[in-house]
């Protein structure tokens, strides 16, 4: 399993090498310029000197290992530095066109809010899937099952921006009981505040959370349907099993294999998903950035967190891997 | 080939047994009808014996073992299992007497949790059912283990590591771990190789011997339940056409079903074979889901009469101990 796990993170680097090159030779190929939403009172020859100086009037290919020289020689550097108080040379750092700091800082500070709001979500939506495809697949056609059926549709169908707008309307405007901005500036020190801290956060985790639900209880009721009919089974309740040690034991553990890689599968597709959820909340994490940085031709930023999506896609992809033999004994690596 | 073992007095008595699955259809899901997978069936298994139940694909030979053990809800008629009406005790009690009658599974593989040891898969039932302490426990297994000619060495092995003959012998030490009295073995041979099938028709054999266990053998080899039971029942469409003891049967068959089944039985010898007669049935199995009209048989039989295709035969003992369902036999 080690030597499995070890070979694929090395080829994990060519891959994620072209992904990378891909994404940048998109980007490049898009007509954007860094200086198009700059004052129109600046005269074309500074917005040259601009130009210029940010490297962008570079050939292609140079610019594209000056990036990736900044990300995995620089950057690491500068972390090291601030971790360990080593003092290695740094050279420029990325600079994001935008915000003129440097766009792994933008990225550091990003990440918690989107950890939390995203993070929570899908926890909450695994825990509101499995037990309902559980239940749904053992009373399979009941009315219990119908209704469940029904919802995950309604999550699987409707669009996060739609839902999320739908609840805005209902829950802040006029119920009045959740605020519709995430203020990520909230410190939580006290009871009242940590109290604001969940009323806040229950929209946009509910709302991507109805989304995830709906895809994972799918996966987890005709997983345990696959199950139920089984011939072990049958064999366990020969045994003269409670049906609880039946159902829960023999029928779940074998049902979670997919499951659980499906879970893990999806982690990466969050993030993406968050995307439009953010910006409906105003939450200002990693999707908010990457929207905004594409609104404002930043490529050093759009370029960074699109990689970041796909270092996790293809880590997770590993994860759901490695976890599939952990899970499934008749699945060996070596 | 076996003694009879039986001591005649009886250890399950099934009466009137029916197993009907709702079909549902339409927009509103509305039951349309039932598939009469097994339509009452009445018959004792003495203890000690071997009762064979043989039939083709799709008669009820399945549904009849799964619905004596209560795997499934009978639709109505009652088993009784030394006096006690297994169809209809309560899940509790249910559960209690599960330990006394086992089953033995078609598919080898399919019937053991892939995600388990051996050693999990049979000691499971004991921590269930038995107080007893890890190492009486591991003792257990690795007895059970030895006494299927499995090597106890594999206790921690997964079934997927193992052959179709071996994961069987592993089904058999499972069905033995708590000491049943009662074993519905459900084609337990028919996934096996024909030089495995042998052993593992001697094994169960030895086990009868040792340890005084009842069969019930379903199975669509006539051979091989020629081999092993000390009575046969033949059934066709969800009924019983005829029971009788194993000599009987096979050298004075007294149902035209049984009759052309026992024909199409190759015979090991090729002057015989050339000259041996067959009834070949013309047509196909009716459904189930909506048997003819008096003899289930009645359309494929070949001296049907006008009787038979209006009135139901009544199930009557012919000859002591040989029970027939056919008006002309």
């Amino acid at each position: 399993m080690l030597t499995y796990t070890i070979r694929r993170l090395l080829l994990a680097i060519p891959t994620l090498l072209f992904i990378s090159f891909v994404i940048f030779a998109v980007i490049k190929l898009s007509p954007s310029d860094p200086t198009a939403n700059l004052p129109l009172t600046i005269p074309p020859e500074v917005r040259e000197k601009i130009r210029e100086s940010l490297g962008f009037n570079e050939p292609f290919i140079v610019q594209f290992f000056l990036w990736l020289k900044q990300l995995v020689v620089t950057e690491p550097k500068v972390w090291m530095n601030n971790a360990f108080g080593t003092e290695f040379e740094i050279g420029q750092r990325m600079i994001s066109y935008q915000t003129r700091s440097p766009v792994l800082d933008l990225i550091v500070q990003r990440i918690p809010q989107t950890l939390w709001v995203v993070g929570t979500s899908y926890v909450v939506g695994v825990l509101i899937a499995v037990p309902i495809g559980i239940i749904s697949a053992y009373k399979q056609y009941s009315v219990f099952d119908q209704i469940g059926t029904f919802i995950a549709m309604i999550g699987f169908s409707v669009p996060t921006f739609f839902t999320g707008v739908l609840m805005i309307l209902f829950f802040s405007v006029n119920l009045g009981w959740f605020p519709s901005i995430y203020d990520t500036t909230h410190v939580v020190e006290d009871w009242s505040s940590f109290l604001f801290q969940v009323k806040q956060m229950i929209m946009p985790t509910m709302v991507l959370a109805l989304f995830n639900a709906a895809q994972i209880s799918r996966y987890m009721r005709s997983s345990m349907l696959d199950n139920l009919t089984q011939d072990y089974v049958r064999t366990a309740r020969a045994k003269g099993l409670t049906e609880k040690t039946v159902v829960l034991v023999h029928v779940l553990r074998n049902s979670m294999i997919p499951v659980v890689t499906v879970i893990a599968l999806n982690l990466p597709s969050v993030f993406g998903g968050a995307l439009i959820t953010e910006q409906v909340f105003q939450v200002n994490g990693l999707g908010q950035l990457l929207i905004l940085a594409i609104q404002g031709g930043d490529v050093p930023t759009v370029q960074t967190v699109t990689v970041i999506f796909a270092v996790l896609i293809v880590l997770f992809n590993l994860i759901a891997d490695v976890l599939y033999g952990v899970l499934d004994p008749r699945i060996r690596y070596d | 080939m076996a003694e009879p073992t039986a001591s005649g007095e009886t250890l399950v008595n099934v009466s009137d047994l029916k197993m009907h699955f709702p079909i549902y259809k339409g927009l509103f899901r509305r039951k349309v009808g039932d598939v009469k997978a097994v339509d009452g069936l009445s018959f004792d298994i003495r203890r000690g014996e071997t009762l064979g139940l043989v039939g083709e694909s799709g008669c009820g030979k399945s549904t009849t073992g799964r619905a004596v053990l209560r795997l499934y809800d009978p639709t109505h008629g009652t088993v009784s299992f030394e006096g006690t009406d297994v169809a209809h005790l309560s899940l509790e009690e249910l559960r209690k007497i599960r330990p006394r009658m086992q089953m033995i599974f078609q598919d080898p593989q399919a019937c053991l949790n892939p995600r388990m040891t051996v050693g999990a898969i049979i000691a499971e039932p004991l921590i269930e059912h038995e107080s007893m302490s890890k190492e009486e426990r591991e003792d257990r297994v690795v007895d059970l283990l030895n006494a299927v000619g499995l090597n106890p060495a594999y206790i921690n092995r997964y079934p997927h590591e193992f052959s179709g003959g071996q994961r069987q012998r592993i089904g058999i030490a499972r069905a033995l771990a708590l000491d049943p009295d009662f074993i519905v073995c459900d084609e337990p041979i028919a996934a096996l190789d024909v030089s495995i099938q042998a052993q593992v028709v001697n094994l169960l054999e030895d086990l009868q011997k040792e340890r005084g266990l009842t069969y019930l053998f379903i199975s669509h080899d006539l051979s091989m339940v020629r081999h092993i039971a000390d009575r046969v029942a033949v059934m066709y469409l969800g009924k019983i056409m005829e029971l009788a003891p194993r000599e009987t049967l096979f050298s004075d068959p007294q149902h035209p079903y049984t009759k052309a089944l026992l024909s199409a039985v190759p015979v090991a010898d090729p002057k015989i074979e050339a000259t041996r007669e067959r009834t070949i049935l013309k047509g196909d199995v009716p459904s189930p889901s909506n048997p003819p009209a008096g003899c289930v048989f009645c359309t494929r039989c070949p001296i049907a009469e006008k009787k038979c295709f209006t009135v139901a035969p009544e199930w009557r003992e012919l000859n002591p101990d040989q029970f027939v369902a056919c008006h002309l036999a």
